[in-house]
């Protein structure tokens, strides 16, 4: 076991874990903070968006203990304006992948605005294109696309 | 689940909902992390369940041994069919009880050492943590005795025995003699598709939390299905139905995965009766993969035979699909051909052939979605073979009534839907010659197919009460997996009683509520739209009567006919009282009334109506693609889809429904596919990173159309929205890929070494 420390959503937390604990459960299992989900448990579907001091990783992927002394936001501590534009957009369905697409939304963003390129990044600034290969790590199998896309264009713009 | 709608809503009763594009009334749930899923449930001393999956496709376990797993810290116990306490075996299908179609499959585990699929749950690992129970599962050693096992569709598709028809529909019908004119006629095509397995991959995988106190059962599932549900798990423990509660109000998607009993929930349920612990049973992955059914692969004829006016006069349909060894059912494949195209000849045969996999199961629009695929692909290739334009070809062979049973065709707008699409989609900019269209060095391909889905019902018990200060309370216990159920019960209602949209809370999700539907077949929002009226009805008499004889009351007298329900009361033209004065006047704190809908009377009126009427939803799929001239890579780069849905409840739901089923349909045309070891039939490719689903990047733009006008035979003119628009989708692409290529893929996915 190994005692560490997190600050999740603003608030500290000590817990003692073993090393092969994930983020991802610690947090749903360990902490009670269930707005990460699980979808796949090896980083193919992006449910388990969080974001580590405002970058965006897969919860899933990484282990507890390398997150001692950090700042993790889970959906639970977000107040974005995307979350009242994917409601207007209707950018889910069932909103099981829902936490993972805004979180990844709000990393996405800040990752463009930091001047970080995609496969894809040409002169035409932050369009629908760059928007769907930058969110392309979270899947969405209600086929809610559009409406994620509508929604973050309309924050971003 | 109890959800109220926002305050926001301006609304007086006049208003109407229906057909409003309002918010989803879950929303702020979902998008704050406020929505809890099966998984995420807390209990004090909760335990954690794995699955130990055999490796054998067909045998017999001969020895398991657990000692390493048990020996592990935090390992509270290991279940096999050695120790396991006993579960009943799943009760025989009976069409007087569909709540017996729930079972997955048969196959009783841990009662049993037979293995009857590669992956069939072996043992279960119960621990108090779940990296505990994953680990220890994995030092489980069982030993098998192996026997042969026949996995391969192709190779046993000699051994298919004709599919049964059943409640759903019939699975052949003949009509002239489709061979001669087939032979006969002076165009034709005749072509063989096949089509792979396919797995609903719903981003929540299927999830229980078990607790047992005494023999009162609560299970927090991830289910299409509550209630037939709890009637099977109350069967399967052997204790009294009223006993067990099943609690989903959130569930991360179904597709028909979620929509029977798999191995997942009653192992669950059985691990926290053996350690008498709350336990959670969440599946990886890959043992969705290997316990809940997907879509049969499928072997499929078309043959048409054409006049040089495009006039069929032959069509023949057959199709190979499989079912497991320990259960599963076969599919309507040919339902859309049976319905869509006029002909004097027409032959249709769908068969099954067992195999030791795991049992298929529904997946969206099962049969419909992959038999359009045929279908559609084949009167695309009929199309060219005649120079007509594959928009005309279809309407020229639009039918008047059913082609094969000749009934009535119940509100068809198929004609109306491809001329608003092609207007809308530039179809006429289209040059029909293969290879012709170029975008800089894209190749461009636009193609057309029809879509088709049955719409059904069943039978929906809504209770609604209503409060003395004007509040409404509407209790069915539907399912919510994103179809915007809770958002569309409380619009129907708020219409239906004339009330504000802000005024109603709607309760959905438990078991405990009055028996609603499960969430398949896209038969949710009708069936609970009949049960709504008959409640709103029922809720008006009994308010009249309250005031009928009050001497004060502006109401006195008057019959429940020639008084209508708007602006939050009761009116018989400009005097009424609302409902708040009502329940003034006559003292009482609420008025309870619930609309009750009995199954025997339900099923026999529904073969009454199948003998006169065929009702579908129906569309036109309209597809852009561009494909790389090098690599023959595939991209989806417009779509419009226009559909026949009857009246559209809320505009924002059912689009984006519609554009879901689009999506899927997608994936299923370029790049799903459950491949099967034949080896061993092992699912290769039990992940979301090697089974592919679409992502933003492959999406584009949908846009989609519904032509909005009642079908009188559905209540409140609604069809079910759910299913239709993945069938067509698949033939789209294809006969796009073909116009923009010159190349017709008879086999999905349709992947770039196939073009190449």
């Amino acid at each position: 076991m190994t005692e560490i420390r997190m600050k999740v959503n603003g608030s500290v937390e000590s817990l003692d874990v073993e090393p092969w604990v994930s983020l991802l459960d610690a947090l749903r299992e360990r902490l009670g903070v269930t707005g990460p989900k699980k979808g796949c448990d090896q980083g193919a579907c992006g449910a388990c968006t969080v974001l580590a001091d405002g970058m965006r990783i897969n919860a899933c992927l990484a282990l507890a203990i390398q997150y001692d002394g950090r700042e993790i936001t889970t959906i639970e501590g977000v107040a974005h304006p995307l979350q009242e534009a994917f409601v207007r957009h209707d950018g889910f369905q069932c909103g099981y992948c829902t936490p993972g697409q805004i979180c990844s939304a709000i990393g996405m963003l800040a990752e463009y605005e930091a001047g970080m390129p995609s496969a894809v990044t040409g002169s035409r600034g932050l369009d629908e294109a760059e928007i769907r290969e930058r969110m392309s790590g979270n899947l969405c199998r209600c086929g809610a696309y559009n409406g994620i896309v509508d929604a973050i264009k309309e924050v971003s713009g | 689940m109890s959800i109220k709608y926002a305050e926001t809503e301006q609304a007086t009763g006049t208003t109407k909902y229906v057909g409003q594009a309002i918010d989803r009334v879950d929303g702020p749930a979902k998008t704050t992390g406020e929505a809890r899923f099966a998984a995420e449930y807390p209990y004090p001393g909760l335990a954690y369940a794995a699955l130990v999956h055999a490796t054998v496709p067909r045998g017999r376990i001969t020895a398991i041994d657990t000692a390493q797993a048990k020996a592990v810290r935090g390992v509270i116990d290991v279940l096999t069919h050695e120790n396991a306490p006993p579960m009943k075996p799943a009760p025989k299908l009976s069409l007087l009880d569909p709540s017996t179609l729930v079972s997955g499959t048969p196959v009783n585990y841990l009662a049993t050492d037979e293995v009857h699929w590669n992956g069939q749950p072996v043992a279960v690992v119960v621990a108090e943590t779940p990296e505990t129970a994953r680990y220890a599962a994995s030092l489980v050693r069982p030993a098998y005795e192996e026997l042969p096992a026949t996995v391969d569709l192709a190779a046993e598709q000699h051994n298919a025995v004709p599919q049964k028809g059943n409640l759903l529909g019939e699975t052949s019908a003949d009509k002239g003699d489709a061979q001669a004119a087939l032979a006969a006629a002076p165009h034709s095509v005749d072509l063989t598709f096949t089509t792979p397995p396919h797995n609903h991959n719903a981003i929540e995988p299927h999830a229980t939390t078990a607790v047992w106190e005494g023999d009162r059962l609560t299970v927090h599932e991830a289910t299409q299905n509550i209630t037939w549900t709890r009637k099977h798990l109350a069967q399967r423990f052997g204790v009294p139905e009223k006993g067990v509660r099943v609690l989903s109000p959130y569930v991360g998607g179904g597709f028909g995965g979620k929509g029977s009993v798999w191995a997942g929930t009653l192992l669950a349920v059985l691990a926290a009766r053996a350690t008498g612990r709350p336990v959670r049973l969440a599946l990886t992955r890959e043992a969705v993969y290997h316990t809940v059914g997907g879509r049969t692969g499928s072997i499929q004829r078309v043959a048409l035979g054409a006049g040089a006016d495009g006039a069929l006069t032959a069509i023949l349909h057959t199709s190979v699909s499989r079912t497991g060894r320990g259960g599963g059912h076969g599919e309507q494949i040919t339902a859309g051909t049976r319905h869509l195209y006029a002909a004097p000849n027409i032959h249709l045969r769908q068969s099954t052939v067992p195999l030791d996999l795991l049992p298929n199961t529904f997946m969206r629009a099962p049969g419909e979605s992959i038999g359009t695929f045929a279908l559609e692909s084949a009167v695309d290739e009929l199309a060219l073979e005649l120079g007509l334009d594959p928009v005309e070809l279809r309407l020229r062979n639009e039918p008047d009534r059913d082609p094969v049973g000749g009934q009535r065709l119940a509100h068809r707008r198929l004609r109306q839907a491809y001329a608003l699409g092609a207007e809308r989609f530039g179809w006429r900019e289209r040059d029909p010659r293969p290879g012709s269209m170029r975008d800089g060095r894209w190749l461009v391909g636009m193609g057309v197919a029809t879509a088709y889905h049955p719409s059904m019902r069943m039978p929906a018990n809504v209770a609604v009460r209503l409060g003395a200060d004007g509040t409404v309370v509407v209790r069915c216990g539907l399912q919510e997996m994103g179809m915007g159920t809770a958002t569309v019960l409380g619009q129907m209602a708020a219409d239906e009683l004339g009330v504000p949209l802000a005024s109603v809370r709607v309760e959905y999700g438990d078991s405990d509520l009055p028996v609603g539907p499960g969430a398949g077949g896209s038969m949710q929002t009708a069936s609970a739209a009949a049960g709504v009226q008959d409640a709103a009805a029922k809720l008006k008499r009994t308010m009249l009567g309250l005031v009928r004889r009050s001497p004060g009351s502006p109401l006195r007298g008057r019959r429940p006919a020639e008084v209508e329900a708007r602006d939050g009361g009761l009116y018989a033209g400009a005097s009424g009282q609302t409902y708040v004065e009502i329940l003034k006047a006559a003292g009482r704190s609420h008025v309870e009334v619930e609309s009750k809908a009995g199954m025997l009377g339900f099923v026999a009126r529904t073969l009454r109506e199948r003998r006169r009427l065929v009702r579908a939803a129906t569309g036109a799929q309209f597809c852009e693609v561009r494909v790389d001239p090098d690599t023959m890579e595939v991209r989806v780069s417009r779509w419009l889809g226009v559909f026949d849905v009857g009246t559209v409840i809320n505009a924002r739901t059912a689009a984006s429904q519609l554009r879901g089923g689009i999506v899927m349909g997608i994936g299923m045309a370029l790049s799903e596919q459950t491949l099967i070891d034949h080896r061993n039939g092992r699912v290769m490719n039990a992940s979301l990173s090697e089974y592919h689903v679409p992502v933003h990047a492959d999406i584009p733009r949908i846009e989609v159309l519904c032509l909005d006008e009642p079908d009188s035979t559905m209540p409140l003119g609604l069809r079910g929205v759910g299913e239709v628009s993945i069938t067509g989708a698949a033939a789209a692409v294809a006969n796009a890929v073909r116009h923009a290529t010159g190349k017709r893929v008879l086999d999905l996915p349709i992947t770039l070494d196939k073009l190449l």
